[in-house]
């Protein structure tokens, strides 16, 4: 032994005197090229279904050439505006040349709705302004715009405008968490009255940890009596389980409505044993409640089947190993039994937490105005307001968040004791 | 220390059924003394594990009492018993270290940190794992993880121990070095054992009494030796051990130590009345293979029989070898390998003879 390790060591070769490991290589060669054929499909599809949409839609959030692309001359005019006054008579210049061009090409419309997210209000201004630039054959154009609307007078206008003269900027990103640059180019909070995504994402996050808790709480008896029931009454419990699974999350989302609305079943249940009077009956959707409620049961599933795939495997002779040495039903479950569950409540609730956090149709559907979550809103950015940017990076945080919660789990737990059931 | 005469352990009249129509275990009737190794040795579903988790505290009795040291069990729950068990997986606690392991009894005693740190320790040296106690159980060997479900079962000293087939899941040098362990912590703590196997030889090896079960009764209850050459009735001496069998009726009874049974083939054979019912009732002699005698001298046993040799298998120690005699052709007698055994070929006619006393009437 103590001789062989003292040796330099010999690469090893095969008996026609080739490197075993190229020998070996050439073997398995074809083994894994067969292997990774087989994937491609798979792999194709992801590439094509997820991975590129994801990549476009984080470009997207910073990416951004709109206004470069059509106001070229005021954005290379506003290079050297220090930005503390409004810009000299070249820079009006500069941005009459662009409307004029723009009204030819009809883009103006484009710079006009871009720049009225960052600035409400702008919009009709620079449709106007240009409307009757267009009439003016030569300047001094200072004086015309700030005849034609007063907004031209004001340093922030101008500031919005510079501040999206870079193609790749974090305007996007900033404004998805209540911030802007003020003029002089330090982030600020926006106003009060419209601070609209940190509540929002501070409500997502809440009304998923309670999900997630709710689920935990209601799942973990589940699970335990699946995995220690005879097989007739487990296999029966499973199926109450997955039943619900397997039908349609709008009429599951829907019931819940006939159920909890204020006329619904159990409102009228309650009235009927007097629980509550007739005026005092309870509002249980259309806000944070009802949406709790529903997301709980939808997602209920996703926090068992872990959680009793992992209580499975615990050997039953663990709690009597526990009580024979002497400790009480409770307390065996508690210091033996649980501890080995934690892969799966682990696995289960990161499962639930990450669906949670990006629900969208049953707030949507139940959640009335204050049980709306984040992707409600990058809904409405991607369908109604056609704001993709904000959305990209509504839903670019949305994601960072998710990664930065997996690694902390992967850190605490390590994700190889993850288990999906 | 020795087996003391006191009982720690008493059955009576205890019988177990799981679904109200059968029974699982019969009338069960046993005293277990203080200090003994006693083994229940049965084939699987013979009670054997049932009444060793009625004695735990995991199942209770339909009917009958379970005391132990005096105290009637059947309403105390398993964690107020006093019980050390070791389980057939060994149920080490897989998210706590050896040294977790061994303290959670000790901890659930609220035993201060000194006196657990003390008894750990000394019942790791015991197993002989003094520096394992870091580790966890899943990086430890089949054998290692076994000796410390054992120091963990040993380390609160329990009044009993209980063990269900603590040896299955390790191979046969392992299993073997393992009884011969167990063997000798038992004899130098003087714990009480309760050892549950299917396995005979370990039962033989380890045991102070050996209670044999079958159908949810104890077919018989003696000390090793007694129970391998004294056999009370047909399963037990099927079970244990290798076993002659020829099937016969009772001629006539020749005072009490010699009857004369007639065999099926119409050979007259002369053997000890152990289990049968009389003159003219079937019975089923019982005979060792290594007490038949190859080739004696004419009237030197009661016994002596022609034979055919049928089949030589060489084991070794001893050449297993299958006769036919009497009509019956899987008759095995096993020949020493020692220097001057008989040569013996396949297809050769040979004498064979035994003793009255080896050949034991049974019931059929």
């Amino acid at each position: 032994m103590a001789e062989s390790t003292l040796q330099p060591p010999v690469a090893l070769t095969t008996a026609d005197g080739q490197p075993l490991k190229t020998s070996l290589a050439r073997v398995e060669r074809r083994a894994r090229i067969r292997a990774f054929a087989l994937v491609v499909p798979l792999l194709i599809f992801l590439c094509i279904t997820f991975l590129f949409p994801i990549g476009q839609m984080l470009f997207r959030s910073i990416h951004d050439p709109l206004v470069v692309d059509l106001l070229p001359n005021t954005i290379a005019a506003l290079k050297d505006w220090d930005g503390t006054d409004i810009p000299g008579e070249p820079v009006f210049a500069a941005l009459a040349e662009d409307m004029k061009k723009g009204r030819e090409d009809r883009s103006i419309g484009k710079v006009a709705t871009r720049l009225n997210f960052e600035q409400s209000g702008v919009r009709s201004v620079i449709t106007r302004t240009a409307r009757r630039v267009a009439k003016l054959e030569e300047g001094p154009y200072k004086e015309a715009f700030l005849d034609a609307n007063k907004a031209w007078g004001e340093v922030e206008t101008w500031a919005t405008i510079k501040r999206l003269g870079n193609r790749f900027n974090t305007v996007q990103y900033l404004a998805s968490v209540d911030r802007r640059f003020d003029t002089e180019g330090n982030v600020v909070m926006q106003p009060e009255d419209r601070q609209i995504y940190v509540p929002i994402f501070g409500r997502t996050l809440w009304m998923s940890l309670l999900v997630t808790a709710c689920c935990l709480l209601l799942g973990f008896p589940i699970s335990y009596m699946l995995a220690t029931q005879p097989l007739r009454i487990s296999n029966l419990l499973m199926i109450m389980v997955l039943l619900p699974f397997w039908t349609s999350l709008l009429v599951r989302t829907t019931s819940w409505i006939v159920i909890l609305q204020s006329e619904g079943v159990l409102n009228d249940i309650l009235v009927w044993t007097g629980i509550v009077g007739e005026d005092g009956r309870v509002q249980l959707i259309y806000n944070q409640t009802g949406t709790v409620i529903a997301m709980t049961q939808i997602l209920l599933p996703f926090m068992v089947l872990p959680l009793y795939s992992v209580m499975k495997t615990i050997s039953p002779s663990y709690m009597r190993a526990a009580q024979s040495l002497g400790a009480p039903r409770f307390q065996a479950f508690w210091k033996v039994y649980a501890p080995n569950t934690l892969p799966g409540v682990g696995a289960g609730s990161l499962l639930v937490f990450i669906l949670a956090i990006g629900y969208y149709i049953t707030p949507a559907l139940v959640g009335g105005r204050t049980g709306q979550m984040i992707s409600n809103f990058i809904a409405h950015h991607m369908q109604s307001s056609l704001n993709w940017g904000l959305a990209a990076a509504l839903g670019g945080i949305l994601l960072i968040g998710v990664l930065l919660l997996y690694w902390l789990y992967n850190k605490l737990v390590g994700v190889e004791r993850l288990s999906l059931g | 220390m020795a087996i003391s005469n006191e009982n720690l352990v008493e059955f009576t009249e205890v019988q177990k059924s799981y679904d109200g129509e059968t029974l699982v275990v019969k009338d069960l009737n046993l005293s277990i003394a203080r200090g003994e190794f006693l083994t229940m040795l049965g084939p699987s579903g013979s009670g054997k594990t049932t009444t060793l988790m009625m004695l735990a505290g995991f199942e209770s009795p339909t009917h009958g009492d379970v005391k132990l040291d005096g105290r009637t069990l059947n309403n105390v729950p398993p964690h107020k018993r006093d019980i050390g068990m070791v389980f057939q997986n060994y149920a080490l606690f897989p998210h706590m270290s050896v040294y977790e392991n061994l303290a959670f009894p000790l901890q659930v005693r609220k035993m201060s940190k000194s006196e657990v740190e003390t008894k750990v320790k000394k019942a790791l040296d015991m197993v002989q794992l003094g520096g394992f106690g870091t580790r966890r159980p899943s990086q430890l060997s089949g054998g290692q993880q076994q000796r410390v479900a054992l120091a963990r079962a040993l380390v609160f000293q329990p009044t009993l121990v209980l063990m269900d087939e603590p040896l299955g899941a390790l191979d046969k040098q392992l299993r073997e070095h393992m009884q011969l362990e167990i063997k000798h912590i038992h004899e130098s703590l003087g714990v009480t054992v309760v050892y549950v196997t299917h396995d005979q030889s370990e039962a033989l090896t380890m045991s102070n009494r050996i209670a044999v079960f079958n159908d949810g009764i104890i077919q018989q209850l003696a000390s090793p030796p007694d129970l391998y050459e004294r056999p009370e009735n047909a399963f037990v001496a099927q079970f244990i051990g290798e076993n002659n069998k020829l099937m016969g009726k009772v001629q006539h009874t020749n005072g009490e130590n010699a009857c004369t049974v007639v065999l099926d083939s119409g050979d007259e054979v002369q053997a000890l009345p152990v289990n049968i019912a009389g003159a003219g009732s079937a019975t089923l002699l019982s005979l060792r293979p290594e007490r038949v005698t190859i080739g004696p001298e004419a009237g030197s046993l009661p016994n002596i029989f022609d034979a055919e040799v049928q089949e030589l298998i060489y084991l070794g120690d001893h050449i297993r070898t299958r006769v036919k005699v009497c009509g019956h052709d899987d008759f095995v007698v096993k020949v020493p390998n020692a220097q001057a055994h008989a040569a013996l070929r396949e297809g050769a006619a040979v004498k064979l003879g035994w003793s009255i006393e080896d050949c034991r009437a049974l019931d059929a």
